[in-house]
């Protein structure tokens, strides 16, 4: 045992890593451990229950956080993460079900499980790491991929107009939006922790690097550039209309929480529902109707 | 154990298979249900969207059978006994989670009712043309259980039998109905609760930390645990290891994809269900399941008159398809008639058991309807003499 | 003087620069050596300015480092050399 454990507290984070799985499979300079980062600082600050936390991804770079984190944790298909949680949450209410996954696995082949859910309001915490391209199969064009950038299926610059991931998710129903940076990890962290405390469907994009591809395909830098690009285009304005925070190349980033409003979930809804149309017959499910 | 009395409707009743399927699921302790309306098998969801809220039980109509199938699964974890139900262009939308639920070996139950198809096909007609897709229509090599009723009573039965399968072995099992059984009105007697044997979940006794969510017992099957119970679980559909972490080697494949396939294969003979009919000295006999069952029936008899020595053998289990009981029998008889609403699927796996020392004959239809007796009848006939 | 110290897992380090570039008081530079992957991971090269926000654990991607206050009484004594845990556990889990 070496003199740092004896002499300094543990990096928070270890806690909730698979020590033995790291170091992970992310390139250097890739954000997506920085929001790990701020993921446990959230958890560790709202106190929520670590056992009944659930990590639920999809496939992708992203996706593999399930496999880091020391909770339970499912490593879904390819943009099922939102239905597959959304079974977990609804057979266990006492769950608290996070949804952990990519720009295109939530918004390409996840799409239609995106804003159903967000429509239904049901109570899944989303983060949602946008990277703005492909990154685990190599570099190809995103829902999220701005204009006039070269991926390995856009080979002479992508003409395809990109999502704007909080108007689109804000208009299908979500009652928590924000979008932070890799850069921004006080903000993300308390963003986190503000939306463990939201009942209903809650979602962060956070902004983050891809040097390996995206940025050295555009010859933008590494990692380290990328960070810098938020630090200096990014303005932070809460409660901006989600219609003006679209992204571009190299234009500003509009930052902050644009969403907090009160919606009965997915659950409450059933429920209440279900108890005015049958009264006394209506036999809420609860925890004895599962396996035991 | 017995089965909990609040989702048993006690009595006789006069229900159609779908309706019957969906008793059977909820005695058998399933509560919670996703699913997407297609004809024929929608009025399985709806019987349970109407049933769930009175016994404790959830049912979801989510938008897609993508979500079904995979809800299903998240709720399994969440320690729910759960099924979904649908028909073939829907079963086609499963097939990916279908192989997930086969890999993280997550209990759960899927019914499909099959149509007419190619593609949309004939959403109100039947067919038997799903039966190889059960089994190879997901990407990979897996194996999972598949039942046929032949009537509404089985519809009840053995969906009852296909979760306690899907427990007992950590699978997805399939009910394979067809259009007719579906929508068919019959005596479906459902007995009192404590009369009807339901399966446990198989959760484990070790504690956090010594639980391994792939570690196999001696049958090959692991023990299950649920989500929250704090065991810090990882499942992944990524080739893994007994821990659940990815391990994506040729040793590890060899070692887990083999493991999959002997949980099922290996005991094959406790899975199997099959009815025999009059082989004992039969000279010809007629394999069939599902609904086509029913019709051959009437040719065995017509055929009976006619003196031959006809017998029936009825797969109940398609798959793991009982392949020892057939091959035993080529032995000794001189032919198979195999009628199936296909154009020849199970034949395929009769043919295989037989090695040819019988003679294999296929009795097909294109689907749409049931076949004809006499088309049974006629394939008895000529190969009986 | 240095309120805080830092701790670095150097076999996990990528050398990506976030801690060395976001570190509010610059502590931290990359250092000349290497690790077994050939990555030059940070040290400090002015400890007494540490204050131990952990802002370099926030912001390192692979956890392999991080920030934290010392005790009162440390506060004024010499900053201790930071601890350079070389990760033996995850060396002998791979």
């Amino acid at each position: 045992m070496s003199d740092c454990q004896l002499a300094c507290p543990a990096n928070p984070s270890e806690q909730f890593l698979r020590s033995e799985r790291i170091p992970h499979i992310w390139c250097p300079g890739c954000g997506i451990g920085t929001t790990v980062n701020c993921f446990t600082r959230a958890l560790l600050e709202s106190k929520v229950d670590r056992s009944k936390l659930v990590v639920v991804s999809g496939i992708g770079c992203t996706g593999r956080v399930a496999g880091y984190v020391d909770l339970d944790s499912f490593h879904t298909t390819h943009g099922r993460a939102i239905p597959f949680a959304t079974g977990l949450k609804m057979a266990n209410p006492k769950l608290n079900v996070v949804v952990y996954s990519g720009d295109g696995d939530l918004f390409a082949i996840g799409g239609n499980h995106l804003i159903h859910a967000a429509r239904r309001n049901v109570d899944l915490k989303v983060i949602c790491v946008n990277n703005m391209i492909y990154a685990m199969t190599g570099g190809q064009t995103a829902p999220t991929t701005p204009d006039d950038v070269t991926t390995s299926t856009a080979p002479f610059g992508t003409y395809d107009p990109a999502f704007n991931l909080p108007y689109l998710v804000e208009a299908a129903g979500a009652c928590y939006v924000a979008r932070w940076t890799t850069y921004h990890v006080r903000q993300l962290a308390i963003s986190m922790k503000e939306m463990f405390s939201k009942k209903g469907f809650s979602f962060i994009e956070i902004l983050s690097p891809c040097p390996t591809l995206y940025q050295r395909r555009n010859k933008m830098g590494d990692g380290l550039d990328a960070m810098k690009f938020y630090k200096d285009h990014s303005k932070i304005k809460h409660g901006c209309p989600t219609s003006e925070v679209a992204l571009s190349k190299s234009g500003e980033i509009v930052l902050g929480k644009f969403v907090d409003r009160e919606r009965p979930d997915y659950q409450e809804m059933m429920n209440h529902h279900l108890q005015e149309e049958l009264g006394s017959r209506y036999v809420e499910m609860k925890e004895e109707a599962l396996c035991s | 154990m017995p089965a909990d009395p609040r989702g048993v409707l006690t009595g006789s009743h006069f229900l159609d298979g779908d309706h019957a399927a969906c008793e059977g699921a909820l005695a058998a302790g399933a509560r919670f249900a996703a699913g997407y309306p297609i004809t024929p098998s929608t009025e399985v969801v709806e019987r349970y969207a109407s049933r769930a809220p009175l016994v404790g039980g959830t049912f979801i109509q989510l938008e897609d059978e993508l979500a079904a199938s995979i809800a299903i699964q998240g709720a399994a974890w969440a320690g729910a006994k759960a099924f979904t139900v649908t028909s073939g262009p829907g079963f086609s939308l499963m097939m990916e989670h279908i192989g997930l639920a086969a890999m993280t070996e997550t209990p759960c139950v899927f019914i499909n009712v099959q149509r007419g198809g190619p593609s949309t096909g004939l959403p109100t007609l039947p067919a038997q043309a799903d039966m190889m897709q059960v089994k190879w229509g997901s990407h990979g090599d897996y194996y999972v259980i598949a039942v046929c009723p032949s009537s509404p009573q089985e519809c009840f039965d053995l969906t009852i039998k296909a979760f306690n399968l899907s427990e007992k072995y950590r699978v997805p099992v399939f009910v394979m109905l067809d259009e007719v059984v579906g929508h068919m009105t019959e005596k479906v007697v459902i007995p009192p609760a404590d009369q009807i044997e339901v399966e446990p979940r198989h959760f484990t006794a070790k504690k956090p930390g010594e639980y391994k969510p792939f570690e196999a017992d001696a049958l090959g099957i692991p023990e299950m645990v649920k989500a929250g119970d704090g065991y810090n679980i990882h499942i992944t559909g990524l080739t893994h290891d007994d821990r659940g972490y990815p391990n994506m080697s040729p040793p590890m494949q060899d070692k887990l994809v083999k493991r999959l396939r002997s949980k099922i294969i290996d005991n094959a003979e406790k899975i199997w269900m099959y009815e025999e009919q009059d082989i004992a000295g039969a000279e010809v006999v007629v394999v069939c399941y599902g609904i086509t069952a029913r019709v051959a029936q009437r040719a065995i008899d017509m055929a009976k008159e006619k003196g031959v020595k006809v017998g029936k053998f009825r797969l109940i289990t398609a798959w793991p398809f009982p392949d020892k009981p057939i091959r035993e029998l080529a032995a000794r008889v001189k032919a198979f008639v195999v009628p199936e609403l296909n154009l020849g699927q199970m034949v395929q796996e009769v043919e295989r058991a037989v090695a040819g020392k019988a003679k294999t004959v296929l009795v097909p239809h294109a689907g749409g309807s049931v076949h004809r007796p006499e088309d049974i009848l006629k394939a008895i006939m000529e190969v009986a003499r | 003087m240095a309120r805080g110290s830092v701790s670095i897992v150097v076999e996990r380090c990528k050398a990506c620069g976030f801690c060395v570039e976001f570190c509010p008081t610059k502590v931290l530079a990359l250092s000349s050596a290497f690790n077994s992957k050939g990555y030059h991971p940070p040290h400090m090269v002015a400890p007494d300015k540490c204050s131990g926000c952990d802002l370099c654990g926030m912001y390192c991607p692979d956890f392999a480092i991080h920030g934290y206050r010392l005790p009162k009484e440390a506060e004024g004594a010499e900053p201790p050399k930071a601890a350079q845990a070389e990760s033996k556990e995850a060396n002998d889990a791979r």
